[in-house]
């Protein structure tokens, strides 16, 4: 006997006992029917919700949270998907659940009728509180690690900087990732009553142990530029210590210039060395730009004999010496490989710059990084020093 | 800072029309306009943007100390006003919005013409006599909601976005930023919007206003239109046949009308 067929039945059937909640409404909210098992998940009779807006179906902060984001995601969507809301039970019990819907929409778009359907959300919804609970604690971890990094940061840096009468100073410190500390560092203080020290360079590695080893290298500085403040024997102090710093551990360093400013007449003489650290640029009054010639040095801390570059310049009013790390020359730009400073971006940049003054041209550098947005993968440290072209009516200068 | 960055301001409409500023509320971005945009555009000069934390607004431009009160909100609209220099501006908020323009309005009223409170709640909270609707622990409901879709919310959200077949006027220049916001953000701007009290400030408008209102909002209910009504001195009432608290996207053309009605006049 070939069987009655059950097609009509089983598509009420299928409707009214699906596995998942089902409301059909109109345009205005008003309920039109509710399938047997969504009726049974919330204990009401059909008869009590038919016409009833089925936004009252939802809990107080649902609805709120409906009103206000589903509602007009659906509307102008035509379609939701999969959204966590709170229905209320006829017993006045919290029915945590998922819930879908489409638009069914006349040939002019105008909306016909609302289709939604609701699963139980029960062991899910748990699940998902836990990975929630997870994530925030993730995301607390992470801001107390950015409030430690930053503060940790910033006590490696001078609070200020301390030039002498008639030298302008400036310094920016970016910071590649807010999540770690970097190597970089620098200051600017005065020695005796005639002479100013600056440094600027760049430890090797990231985290705490970089920390550590930038602040040591800091203190190591300033105290041997006290007992002699020649910049060659400075560095030489600065490589004993980090040698034996260094001495378990493999492939770290630190690359640093320091110098030594003495004011005269209005322009200052500066004596550097540098231990493998970038050449500096000077930007001069006149518009030119070029670096001074440190190259060919070695850095401190390594366990060879270290090799230090020594170099005089004399800056004289609207000339601008800037230091500079090598996540400044060595940010990515473009999809590729490439790099800033490979072409000889750097110093183009520098004479397109001059003559310019020390907060001048820091904040170039700084709209320079903006600009490189994530393609500055490493921090940069920036310290620059102008003698100011207004101090005094000065002669223009003889060529050198 | 650049303000029209900063809060993704959109000038839309013809130049030489008066001028509407329409102020988003609290869930989506200036998309929520987009059906009263085109019935507005061939007379009107429209000012569109997001508040900070919303849509394509500048995220580092979020404080949370900035935005935990509205007047935050209000005076980014007041620095759009003069960085655009505008005058006579057609303030149009909507839901906690128009709290936002009421506060606007109050602070410097020489930018504006006249104010438009579309579905407003001066207080959500029930407090004494007054009834907003809602209790604390409704609004802490709404907030652990908030939590609860977060963590599907971007992803669940954004095939959604892709196509709208039904709806052939919204084309794919919607972003995929409509009406999802980071969490933290709109934790704190629900807690602005809801417990913050501005029922005394209604009082210090001076302007001629409109409050529109729809006829089944369970969000700002009639008894609550009716409230910022008699509140401020003049004020009208417009009362739409509509459902939901966002008549701009479940009725726009007579949301338009009112807005344009009232904005033309002089």
């Amino acid at each position: 006997m070939t069987p009655e067929p059950v097609l009509s039945e089983s598509a009420e059937d299928l409707y009214e006992n699906a596995p998942c909640g089902y409301i059909v409404a109109r345009p205005d909210r008003g309920i039109i029917d509710v399938n047997a098992t969504l009726l049974t998940w919330l204990g009401h009779q059909r008869n009590t919700l038919i016409d009833k807006p089925f936004t009252d179906l939802l809990a107080v902060g649902s609805r709120i949270h409906y009103e206000t984001h589903f509602a007009p995601l659906l509307q102008l969507h035509g379609e939701l998907t999969g959204i966590t809301v709170d229905l209320v039970t006829a017993e006045g019990t919290r029915l945590p659940v998922f819930l879908s819907a489409n638009i069914k929409s006349d040939i002019d778009g105008r909306p016909m009728l609302l289709r939604i359907v609701i699963h139980g959300a029960g062991e899910r919804h748990s699940y998902e509180r836990e990975l929630l609970d997870e994530r925030q604690r993730v995301e607390r971890e992470r801001a107390r690690v950015q409030v430690f990094a930053r503060t940790l940061q910033r006590s490696l840096l001078p609070p200020l900087l301390s030039p002498p009468e008639g030298l302008d100073a400036s310094a920016h410190y970016h910071p590649a990732s807010a999540d770690d500390v970097g190597g970089d560092f620098y200051d600017l203080f005065p020695l005796t009553h005639d002479k100013w020290a600056f440094f600027i360079g760049d430890v090797s590695g990231k985290g705490a142990g970089a920390a550590a080893v930038t602040s040591l290298t800091r203190y190591t500085l300033r105290a041997a530029a006290v007992f002699d403040a020649n910049p060659e024997a400075v560095l030489q102090n600065l490589h004993a210590v980090l040698s034996q710093e260094f001495r378990d551990t493999v492939n770290q360093f630190a690359t640093v210039i320091f110098g030594i400013l003495t004011p005269h007449d209005g322009e200052f003489d500066i004596e550097l060395a540098s231990a493998g650290h970038l050449p500096p640029l000077v930007l001069g009054a006149d518009g030119g730009a070029r670096y001074v010639d440190t190259i060919g040095g070695r850095p401190v801390g390594i366990p060879m004999e270290p090799k230090f570059v020594a170099a005089r310049i004399r800056l004289g009013p609207g000339d601008t010496l800037v230091l500079y790390t090598d996540g400044l020359t060595e940010a990515r730009i473009g999809d590729g490989a490439e790099r800033y400073d490979y072409d000889g971006a750097l110093l183009e940049f520098a004479a397109a710059q001059a003559p310019t003054s020390a907060s001048g041209v820091v904040a170039a550098i700084r709209s320079l990084l903006d600009g490189f947005g994530s393609g500055v993968e490493d921090d940069v440290a920036v310290l620059a020093l102008g003698v100011p072209v207004k101090m005094q009516p000065v002669p223009p200068r003889s060529p050198e | 800072m650049d303000l029209q960055a900063r809060n993704n301001v959109r000038l839309a409409g013809v130049e030489d029309g008066p001028t509407i500023m329409l102020a988003h509320g609290f869930g989506c971005d200036q998309h929520l306009w987009r059906l009263v945009e085109d019935r507005l555009a061939s007379s009107f000069r429209l000012i569109l943007f997001d508040h900070v934390g919303c849509g394509a607004s500048d995220p580092s431009a979020w404080d949370p100390k900035r935005y935990e009160t509205l007047q935050g909100y209000a005076d980014d609209i007041l620095g759009i006003v003069r960085e655009l220099d505008v005058c006579d501006v057609v303030f149009v908020g909507h839901s906690v919005a128009a709290m936002m323009g009421v506060l606007a309005v109050s602070t410097d009223p020489s930018r504006f013409a006249r104010l438009v409170l579309l579905t407003p709640s001066p207080c959500y909270l029930d407090s004494g006599d007054y009834r907003g609707g809602f209790s604390r622990t409704d609004i802490d409901e709404l907030l652990d909601s908030l939590e609860r879709n977060y963590l599907g919310w971007s992803r669940s959200m954004a095939p959604v976005i892709m196509g709208t077949p039904d709806r052939p006027e919204l084309s794919d220049e919607l972003t995929d930023s409509f009406c999802r916001t980071d969490p933290a953000c709109a934790r704190v701007f629900a807690r602005t919007t809801f417990l913050s009290d501005n029922r005394a400030d209604l009082a210090r408008v001076s302007l001629p206003t409109l409050v529109i209102e729809c006829a089944h909002d369970t969000l700002a209910p009639r008894a609550v239109g009716a409230y910022v009504q008699q509140r401020i001195d003049g004020s009208e009432l417009v009362t739409l046949d509509a459902v939901g608290h966002c008549p701009q996207l479940s009725a726009p053309d007579i949301t338009a009308q009112a807005i344009a009605a009232f904005a033309a006049t002089t």
